[in-house]
C-alpha cells in the first residue's frame, strides 16, 4: 500500500516542481492536455484515419516507417544545410560590404526589403522549371528563405557599435580594419547569432517547401506522397520529424553561440 | 617645454557654444585638474586634446608639436570604463598593443607585470562584468596607461564610485603616478579630489566654458589622509567654494 502512494506523491511533487518552474511546466502541461484532448476527440468522435489520426496512431506510424523516413530526413537535412551555409556566407559578405560602403547599402537595402514581400511559394515553382528536380532548386529556396533575416541582423549588429568605444579605438589610432576586428565584429556577434538561429530553423522549412513542389525524395516529397495516398498518419509523422529537426538546428546554433561568446553568460548574470 | 599646451580653443556643437577661448598647459610630471559644472564642456575639451574632434579655433600642442585634430598621441580614459565585454581583462588591457601591431601572445606577456601595480593581480582572465566598479576603473586606467604612459587624460576616472572606494583609488593613483612619472590632465566634479591630487587646478565657468581661475596647490607630497584635514587644504577649498 505504501509504495503506490509514495509514487503518487513523487508524481505530485514533480508536477508541482514543474509548475513552480513555470516556463517549462506550463508549456508541458498545456501540450499534454492538448494531446490528450486530441486523442479523446478522435476516439470518441470516431473520426476516420484519413481525416485525422489519433496521436497514438501517429507515433505507431512514425516508428513503423522510421527507416523510410530516416532516408528522406537525410536528404532534407543535407539540402537545408547546404542552403543555410551558402546563406550564411552570402549574408555575411553582403552585410560586410553594405556596412563598409554606404552607397551600396542605400542602393541594395530597399530592394532587399521589397523582395521580402514576394512569397517564396509563388516563385519556387519557377526554380523547378529552370533547374529541374535535383538538389539545386531546393538549395536555392533554402538560401532565399535564410538569407534575409541574417543579412538584416548582421548589418544591424555591425551598424550599432558603441560610439564611445569607437572613439576610444580611434583615439588610439586604430585603422578601419582594426576597428572592425576589435569592435564591430565581436560587438555584432549577438545579433549575428540571433539571425542565424532564426534562419537555421527556417532552413528545414525551406527545404521541405522546395521538395513539396517537385522532388524525387526528401521529407516534403514523402509528405506529398503520403497525402496522396490518404496516409495522414504518415504526414503527421513527417511533421513531427520536421519540427524536431527545426528545433534541433536551432539548439545547435545556440550551442555554437555559447561557445563563441563565453562572456555572454556573465554579462547576462550582471544584468539580472 | 610644456607637456600639453592648449591655446585659445573654442568649440561648438551646431549652434551651441561649448568652449570659449580656453588656454591651459601642463608641465612635465604635473597632475593638473579641471573642475567645472556638469555639461560645461570638459569632456569636449578632452575630445579636442586627444584629437578626436577639431576645435573651431585654437591649437593643441604636445611637447611643442602641433597635434590639433590628430589622434593617437595622448592616452585618453573616458568617463565610462568602456571595457569590451567580450574580452577578458588581460585582453582589454592588450588592445593598445594590438593596435600598435604587436601579436596577441606577445602583448599578453608584456602586460602581465602591471597587474599587481594596478591592483588587478589574479583577475586577468575574468570578463569585465565579473569585476566590481572600482576594479573596472583600474582596468580601464591600466589600458589607458598601456597606450601612452607619458601623457594621460583622465575624465572623471572615479566618477561612479562610492566615497570609500574613491578615497582608496585616489591614494592609489598618487602612488602609481609617483612610480610611473606620468603627466596627467584630470577632470573631476569633486573639489576634495581635485585638491588632493593636483599640482594646479583650473576652474571652468558654466557653458560656454572658459577658465575662470587657476589655483596652485602648494601642499607637499607625499599626501595622505591627513592632507584632507590640513589648514592649507581647507583654505584652498574655501576659496574654490566661494568661486563656484
Ligand atoms: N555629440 C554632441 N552633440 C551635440 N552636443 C553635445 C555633444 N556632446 C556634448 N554636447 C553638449 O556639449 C555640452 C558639453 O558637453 P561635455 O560632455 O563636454 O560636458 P562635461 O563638462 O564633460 O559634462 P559632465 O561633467 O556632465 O561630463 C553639453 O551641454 C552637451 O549637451
Ligand atoms: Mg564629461
Amino acid at each position: 500500500m505504501l509504495k503506490p502512494r509514495l509514487g503518487a506523491g513523487l508524481w505530485m511533487n514533480r508536477l508541482v516542481n514543474a509548475w513552480s518552474n513555470r516556463e517549462i511546466g506550463l508549456q508541458l502541461v498545456a501540450g499534454l492536455i492538448l494531446i490528450a484532448l486530441w486523442e479523446a476527440g478522435v476516439r470518441l468522435g470516431n473520426v476516420p484515419d484519413f481525416i485525422l489520426p489519433a496521436p497514438s496512431q501517429v507515433v505507431v506510424s512514425l516508428v513503423k516507417s522510421f527507416p523510410v523516413i530516416a532516408g528522406h530526413t537525410r536528404i532534407t537535412l543535407y539540402e537545408a544545410m547546404v542552403g543555410f551555409v551558402i546563406a550564411v556566407v552570402l549574408s555575411f559578405v553582403l552585410a560586410f560590404v553594405m556596412d563598409g560602403v554606404p552607397v551600396i547599402k542605400k542602393a541594395l537595402y530597399p530592394i532587399l526589403v521589397i523582395s521580402q514581400t514576394i512569397p517564396i511559394i509563388t516563385v519556387a515553382p519557377l526554380f523547378v522549371i529552370w533547374f529541374g528536380y535535383g538538389l539545386l532548386p531546393k538549395v536555392i529556396v533554402v538560401t532565399l528563405v535564410c538569407f534575409f533575416p541574417m543579412v538584416v541582423s548582421f548589418m544591424g549588429g555591425l551598424q550599432s557599435v558603441d560610439k564611445d568605444m569607437y572613439d576610444l579605438l580611434k583615439s588610439m589610432g586604430a585603422s578601419r580594419m582594426q576597428i572592425f576586428r576589435l569592435l564591430k565584429l565581436p560587438g555584432a556577434l549577438p545579433s549575428l547569432f540571433s539571425g542565424m538561429k532564426i534562419s537555421a530553423a527556417y532552413s528545414i522549412m525551406g527545404a521541405v517547401i522546395g521538395e513539396w513542389l517537385g522532388a524525387r525524395a526528401g521529407l516534403g516529397e514523402f509528405m506529398r506522397r503520403s497525402m496522396h495516398s490518404f496516409a495522414v498518419d504518415k504526414t503527421f509523422a513527417a511533421i513531427i520529424v520536421i519540427t524536431v529537426l527545426s528545433l534541433g538546428v536551432f539548439e545547435i546554433i545556440k550551442l555554437l553561440e555559447g561557445w563563441f561568446m563565453p562572456w555572454a553568460k556573465y554579462a547576462a548574470r550582471q544584468e539580472e | 617645454m610644456k607637456k600639453i599646451e592648449v591655446i585659445g580653443i573654442s568649440s561648438k556643437y551646431e549652434d551651441l557654444r561649448v568652449l570659449e577661448d580656453i588656454s591651459l598647459y601642463t608641465d612635465e610630471r604635473e597632475l593638473v585638474s579641471i573642475l567645472g559644472p556638469s555639461g560645461c564642456g570638459k569632456s569636449t575639451l578632452f575630445n579636442i586634446i586627444s584629437g578626436l574632434i577639431k576645435p573651431e579655433t585654437g591649437r593643441v600642442l604636445i611637447e611643442d608639436r602641433e597635434y590639433t585634430g590628430k589622434p593617437g598621441r595622448v592616452s585618453y580614459m573616458h568617463q565610462k570604463d568602456l571595457l569590451f565585454p567580450w574580452r577578458t581583462i588581460r585582453d582589454n588591457v592588450c588592445i593598445p598593443l594590438v593596435i600598435r601591431g604587436e601579436g596577441i601572445e606577445k602583448a599578453r606577456a608584456s602586460v602581465d607585470k602591471y597587474f599587481p601595480v594596478f591592483g588587478l593581480e589574479g583577475f586577468q582572465d575574468k570578463y569585465p562584468s565579473q569585476l566590481s566598479g572600482g576594479m573596472r576603473q583600474r582596468a580601464a586606467l591600466l589600458r589607458t596607461y598601456m597606450f601612452k604612459s607619458d601623457i594621460m587624460l583622465l575624465d572623471e576616472p572615479f566618477g561612479g564610485l562610492d566615497a570609500i572606494t574613491r578615497r582608496k583609488m585616489q591614494e592609489w593613483l598618487l602612488q602609481v603616478i609617483e612610480r610611473l612619472g606620468s603627466t596627467i590632465l584630470f577632470i573631476t566634479h569633486d573639489i576634495d579630489e581635485a585638491i588632493f591630487l593636483s599640482d594646479r587646478i583650473y576652474i571652468f565657468t558654466e557653458r560656454p566654458a572658459s577658465v575662470s581661475r587657476v589655483f596652485t596647490v602648494d601642499i607637499e607630497r607625499p599626501r595622505g589622509s591627513k592632507t584632507f584635514t590640513s589648514d592649507r587644504f581647507n583654505r584652498l577649498k574655501e576659496s574654490i567654494l566661494e568661486l563656484l
